[in-house]
């Protein structure tokens, strides 16, 4: 809890920076680290509230709209669809590094709103997409239902490990992504985040791209060459977020707008085929 | 002036007892009161009168205080609250269905005006809804003609003349009845009621709808609102509190999780799912972060007395909307806006969800709310002045006049401040209650109840 005599925050001492274009990037960079330890913090959250007796349904409401709103402005930075991490240790190159995506499997229009998430419990290393509706939480008799967190669909996964060397590279985020039934690419250059390599420490639960695949096809051979089916289990994303409070300024998240980027089309995600399974049997059960 | 001279009236403060191996609740006059435990309090009200104060627990537990004065015909004279009855409202259940426990937590506990000699509330947990019946007794019969004064009968062979029983006065004893209880109404966890000016209906909320109910009929209940979305999946807003307009019977409002609130007219329609007023202020875009929602959130609704102003509470700041003006609201404060570059934290330990009530003195002059700290603010809107108290032993025990607080939000620290850092949020005041008519106060702490009282010089 946030009791006494707490550290002061890391934007105390913000004020003397002087560069401004080193306070840019950095900026932009802080922001979507921020950003992305606020969505797994707020995915966390959501992941417990199953856990509980009853889980309060206003307070389940408002974190799972905090996601959707992430969600959709990334989405709009061209981030959202690859949102992976690499497992392999560090020694691999950069092209042998797994792009890991449990990203949202559903094709949809373009446009159409990204509504739908859902929250992945995980157990060991064994994947499993968990559905976090109204079946899980209670038992729903006809019309009473309880309470509970609310339905969602797809989600994501992705790892806290720390990488070395890890690049992000924005024009590789195209290269990698899997069209299936849109090939639009996104406009990666209009996100929110410039190109600055990150050391190790700083990286926590961000993206891992490979770099310079030529096309789409190739891209989906290496997407699928190392399934990889060992996502970290609970225990180190809880590890991963207790440590990340001391990684960076969330005052700075708190601060900074929301990046309002020019519309961009969002291609399809990258799917594979085995959640596709899991999500076609969780849809039957879940009845929708 | 008045506003910011309160003096502590008297605590109840719990108290743990290692030889009982209990909590107590304690008064600081010397009268130490012992319960089986003494739980977190979860709600606060004044009857009608302001004479009787009732507290809700965790433990499904209502505490009613009287108030005595020293000098009755001296209004301004030093007044006391005693306990005057405790009774258990709810047990906890276990919902078989569902595979879920049902908390006895009191939500909300709401007087009904007095028509008679008994005193009526109604308590509420997140799923049923009780009213119950406070009576004094102070007389017994005494005097049976085939009974003893234990209870036993007496030997039919030795009863010789007949005896009228006769009422003698005797200690006065409090007793608290159930008379209704309003089940099976709710599927999602009530978190408002409120009685209706016309004394016979009152209304529940829950998260996703709004039930009207008559007091005299347990086992229907008419629903006005239901804002449940066909797929639940599509579900993005919840109903947070409502409360009935306290002249116009026909009138009551809800807010909701995005910080807008809607008046509905019973005359217009049977289901009111169709607001007559939309009450929202347009967001600051400067201020925008991913928490502009969730501190948009109203956590509490109350109407003036008057019934022209509705006041609205979100988790920084306090708004009055004048009912006729729907676009914004007529006045703004802010409670702590020292937190706002907080929100990371407070969202990632869950203090964000707090909900704060908030209340109006008799006259509508001046609105409170509860913080962090344990400190609570007072706003007069007459007077455009604001003032942090802090509510704890010091103050109380030394009948001291209560010292306003200054939170330092950043820089240099001054002498008597507190600085955001050293705030402790586990200390927080989410009910706060103001007398109809005196201007006495109960403010809850997480255990504790204090009393002030205004000092007039």
């Amino acid at each position: 809890m946030f009791s006494k005599g707490t550290k002061r925050k890391f934007s105390d001492g913000d004020e003397e920076i002087s560069d401004e274009s080193l306070v840019g990037a950095r900026v932009a960079s802080s922001y979507s680290l921020q950003r992305q330890s606020l969505l797994d913090m707020s995915l966390i959250k959501l992941q417990l509230c199953h856990m509980l007796v009853e889980p309060n349904l206003c307070r389940s409401v408002l974190i799972a709209n905090t996601v959707r709103q992430i969600q959709e402005e990334m989405t709009h930075d061209g981030s959202w669809h690859m949102v992976t991490e690499a497992f392999c240790g560090p020694g691999q190159s950069p092209s042998e590094r797994l792009v890991a995506t449990e990203v949202l499997c559903r094709s949809r229009e373009q446009d159409a709103e990204p509504k739908l998430f859902s929250v992945i419990s995980y157990e060991g290393c064994r994947e499993e997409e968990v559905v976090a509706d109204e079946t899980l939480c209670s038992v729903s008799v006809s019309d009473t239902v309880s309470n509970v967190c609310l339905a969602g669909r797809v989600g994501q996964c992705w790892e806290k490990s720390e990488l070395s060397g890890v690049e992000r590279d924005e024009e590789a985020l195209e290269d990698s992504r899997l069209g299936s039934g849109e090939d639009e690419e996104i406009d990666t250059e209009d996100g929110a985040s410039t190109e600055s390599p990150k050391t190790t420490g700083q990286v926590f639960g961000t993206f891992e791209i490979k770099n310079g695949s030529p096309g789409p096809d190739s891209a989906l051979e290496e997407l699928f060459s190392d399934v990889d089916t060992s996502y970290y289990d609970l225990d180190t994303m809880l590890t991963g977020m207790q440590s990340a409070p001391k990684m960076g300024p969330y005052d700075l998240l708190d601060s900074l707008a929301p990046s309002h980027s020019s519309p961009s089309i969002v291609s399809t995600p990258t799917c594979r085929s085995d959640l596709n399974e899991l999500d076609h049997i969780m849809e039957i059960i879940v009845g929708s | 002036s008045a506003l910011l001279v309160y003096k502590g009236l008297n605590c109840c403060e719990s108290v743990y007892s290692p030889s009982s191996q209990e909590h107590i609740l304690r008064q600081e006059s010397g009268l130490q009161i012992c319960m089986s435990r003494s739980d977190i309090i979860s709600t606060v009200e004044f009857n009608h009168s302001g004479e009787l104060l009732a507290t809700g627990d965790k433990g499904g537990r209502v505490v009613i205080f009287q108030q005595e004065t020293e000098n009755k015909s001296q209004p301004q004279c030093r007044s006391e609250y005693n306990v005057y009855s405790t009774f258990q409202s709810h047990e906890p259940e276990f919902d078989y269905l569902k595979s879920l426990e049902i908390e006895e937590k009191i939500n909300k506990i709401r007087w009904l005006p007095q028509k008679n000699a008994a005193q009526f509330l109604l308590s509420t947990n997140d799923k049923t809804i009780k009213l119950w019946k406070i009576s004094e007794r102070d007389k017994r019969p005494e005097g049976y003609n085939l009974k003893e004064e234990d209870g036993r009968y007496r030997d039919a062979a030795t009863i010789t003349t007949l005896r009228v029983p006769v009422f003698r006065p005797m200690d006065l004893m409090v007793e608290a009845s159930p008379r209704r209880v309003f089940v099976n109404g709710h599927t999602y966890h009530i978190n408002s009621i409120s009685v209706n000016s016309d004394n016979e209906t009152y209304l529940s909320a829950d998260d996703l709808r709004i039930n009207l109910w008559h007091l005299e009929i347990t086992d229907r209940s008419f629903n006005v609102v239901d804002i449940k979305p066909a797929n639940m999946e599509e579900l993005t807003e919840v109903i947070t509190a409502a409360e009935f307009h306290p002249h116009q019977c026909n009138t009551f409002v809800y807010s909701s999780s995005k910080g807008t609130i809607r008046l509905c007219d019973m005359r217009a329609s049977a289901l009111c799912d169709k607001h007559s007023k939309l009450f929202e202020e347009p967001e600051d875009p400067s201020n925008r972060s991913f928490f502009s929602e969730i501190i948009s959130s109203i956590s509490d609704v109350k109407f003036s007395h008057n019934g022209r102003y509705m006041m609205t509470r979100d988790y920084l700041s306090v708004k009055i909307w004048d009912l006729n003006m729907e676009n914004r609201p007529v006045e703004t404060y802010q409670v702590h806006e020292y937190l706002r570059s907080k929100l990371c934290s407070l969202y990632e330990n869950d203090c964000i969800f707090d909900k704060f009530e908030c209340c109006w003195n008799g006259n509508d002059s001046v609105v409170m709310t509860g913080s962090y700290n344990n400190f609570f603010r007072m706003l007069d809107r007459s007077q455009r002045r604001d003032v942090t108290l802090e509510a704890s032993r010091e103050s109380c025990k030394a009948r001291q006049v209560l010292k306003p607080r200054r939170v330092c939000a950043g820089g240099k620290r001054k002498k008597d401040e507190i600085s955001v850092d050293s705030l402790d949020f586990n200390k927080k005041i989410l009910h706060t209650a103001w007398h109809p008519q005196e201007n006495i106060i109960a403010v809850a702490t997480t255990n504790n109840l204090y009393i002030f009282q205004e000092k007039v010089n």
